[in-house]
């Protein structure tokens, strides 16, 4: 199928260490089309954020793709050099991080941060890219654009300098957009702001995007599908719709569960009891077995494994735990 | 029902100004941040009052006032209680637990400087007990910080907030750093413990959903004012303020989402110039001529105190 924008296959992502190789993202498939928003969500350190860095090139050493591949468009990406992958970042991929100072240079005017992204991706001229970076600022919703485009930018607010920051991963028209934790730092009601621009612009424009967070009102409101991961591997795989609303994974029935509901006038929120194993301590079959009320012996042994849509549970797979 | 803390006209103004040098080379004039501006509010026994707010509205300045961590500038806090015993729970477990100190020492801190003399073993039985209270074992107090996940890093903090026996806690965004199932986990044993001791709660949130959980009484603040202070059920079924309103429309609903909703537009004006009058009006679908040239109060005739806001005294009248 041609509208394949993403396609990641058993992707395994480690990092040695000197007391053995920690595995952060284990044996990962996914698939975004074009116009999806594909949502991650999942606890700090379950490897979500892991996945887009990898997918972007940009993990940090030791830290390093052990298996697996990534297509973007059909084209293998993953084993591009550092120079050949700066330019599919950019070009081909836009990133959004959470803070958006940091994805700024602070000693430039935003003006000149964007047409320099520009010219660097199109062969437009100075003054037809600053036309251009215009219009990308009016078109993220920056009021007075003739004036703010010169401004620096710490002259903007957290939700403008985001904005701008959305703009600088438009450039080049990207087909795919990783954001990760792009509303985090920001207050509720600029939230709704960011989440509801990324997701008209990415519906105009046909651009898949991968939404990393750990809010799952963020993914219900905005993603199309969503991938949940615990300890480096896929839990659940599905619409959004019906792993909100019919979980089948019993850490995402427990995750579900723990959101303070507007609803339910509840005493106790329902908990799962204990932690998240660290990933040099995560314990054989299924990960979540520890924490699970339906564990049986089937998932201390082997590990449950989806690369498709569905719940990576026993129970869920075979409807027996026996 | 007798009230525990009472805060009355409470104002703090931070100075923001340039440097001297600065201020008579750009003539530069000095400038003032009212963090807090003439805020009241009562706390029953037993009972949370939660304030709720976004970044700058000054909740956490409130925070450091009630526990003397700063002194006012003006307004009273009366507190009917032992100063001895309130305690306070910070936001970031990995800033507030010392790394260098374990665990053990960690809890007992506040009754070796509460109470002095209480011999040692009295202490040791008394940290084991305030360990297994919180859900961790006897055995954690000889073990460091960095041994434990977040969550129950915050449970190290309210078995230290607890070890002085308090009757009045100041909880500062005690979940907002840990993922959503440690944060029931959290929430689960602040409410057990309110039960079991009588505790009484300010706490300072900007998650509605986690205060609807928690509080018996919700103080809505903006720009260092208390927009909205109504019971917890009241607010939610019958919210008065637009900013409050605000505030509900972006909680996400899991069960029906509002995928095509159009988000409230505007920002959070700076507070060191905040707007004129009612400092919402700029972005108040409600506004009109004399919101943004007086301010609005809190008024007995216009739902019981209950919402500082013009058009809401309007809709009252008619």
């Amino acid at each position: 199928m041609s509208d394949i924008v993403l396609d990641v296959r058993n992707l395994r992502v480690d990092f040695p260490t000197r007391r053995g190789i920690l595995t952060a993202v284990d044996d990962v498939s996914l698939t975004i089309r074009k116009g999806e928003i594909l949502g991650m969500v999942g606890e700090s350190g379950a490897g979500k954020s892991m996945t887009g860095m990898a997918i972007l090139g940009l993990l940090e050493p030791p830290g390093r793709i052990a298996a697996g591949s990534i297509h973007l468009s059909g084209d293998r990406i993953d084993q591009l050099s550092d120079r050949e992958m700066q330019d599919v970042r950019g070009r081909r991929i836009g990133a959004i991080f959470q803070d958006p100072l940091t994805s700024l240079n602070p000693l430039f005017r935003v003006g000149d941060q964007l047409v320099e992204t520009i010219r660097l991706h199109t062969d437009l001229t100075r003054a037809q890219a600053r036309e251009r970076a215009k219009a990308l600022m009016r078109e993220v919703g920056i009021p007075a654009v003739e004036e703010r485009i010169d401004n620096y930018p710490h002259q903007f607010s957290g939700g403008m300098r985001q904005r701008i920051v959305i703009a600088l991963a438009l450039c080049a028209e990207p087909e795919l957009i990783v954001a990760d934790e792009p509303t985090t730092a920001l207050d509720v009601s600029i939230q709704a702001q960011i989440t509801a621009l990324l997701k008209r612009l990415c519906r105009e424009r046909g651009t898949a995007v991968m939404l990393v967070t750990h809010d799952m009102g963020v993914i219900a409101e905005t993603a199309d599908r969503v991938a949940v991961m615990y300890a480096g591997r896929l839990a659940e795989v599905g619409r959004v719709e019906d792993v909100v609303q019919r979980p089948r994974h019993p850490y995402t029935v427990g995750l579900m569960g723990s959101i303070p509901s507007l609803r339910s006038d509840a005493e106790e929120l329902q908990m799962i009891p204990g932690a998240m194993p660290r990933l040099d301590a995560i314990p054989p079959g299924c990960a979540f077995n520890p924490r699970c009320a339906h564990a049986g012996p089937k998932c201390r042994q082997d590990v449950p494994r989806i690369d498709g849509p569905g719940a990576a549970c026993w129970l869920a797979m075979e409807g027996a735990t026996a | 029902m007798t009230a525990i803390l009472e805060v009355d006209a409470l104002e703090r103004r931070f100075d923001v100004s340039a440097p001297w040098l600065n201020r008579v080379i750009e003539r530069k004039p000095r400038r003032t941040l009212r963090a807090v501006d003439g805020v009241d509010f009562t706390i029953e026994r037993g009972q949370t009052l939660a304030l709720v707010g976004e970044s700058g509205c000054g909740k956490s300045t409130i925070a450091r006032l009630v526990t003397g961590l700063h002194s006012p500038s003006g307004g009273s806090i009366t507190f009917h209680g032992d100063r001895d015993r309130m305690q306070m729970i910070f936001q970031d477990p990995y800033a507030s637990l010392n790394p260098r100190w374990r665990v053990g020492r960690i809890v007992a801190e506040p009754l070796r400087t509460l109470r002095p003399d209480t011999p040692d073993s009295m202490v040791s039985a008394r940290v084991d007990e305030l360990l297994r209270t919180v859900g961790l074992s006897p055995s954690d107090a000889s073990k460091f910080p960095h041994e434990f996940s977040g969550g129950q890093r915050q449970r190290i903090s309210i078995a230290r907030a607890l070890a002085g026996e308090p009757e009045f806690l100041v909880c500062d965004e005690p979940t907002s750093a840990l993922d959503v199932s440690v944060q029931a986990q959290v929430l689960n044993l602040m409410k057990r413990l309110q039960r079991e001791m009588g505790l009484s709660y300010l706490f300072i949130s900007h998650d509605l959903s986690v205060v609807r959980h928690m509080a018996d009484v919700i103080a809505v603040m903006y720009l260092g004012r208390i927009v909205e202070i109504q019971p917890t059920a009241d607010l939610f079924a019958n919210p008065l303020h637009p900013y409050t309103r605000l505030l509900l429309e972006t909680i996400p609903d899991l069960e029906a989402p509002k995928r095509d909703r159009a988000p409230m537009g505007g920002e959070v004006p700076s507070p060191v110039s905040p707007p004129s009058g009612c400092s919402f009006h700029p972005r108040c679908p409600l506004a009109f001529d004399r919101c943004k040239a007086e301010r609005p109060l809190r008024r007995a005739e216009v739902h019981d105190r209950r919402v500082a806001c013009f058009a809401c005294e309007e809709k009252a009248h008619v």
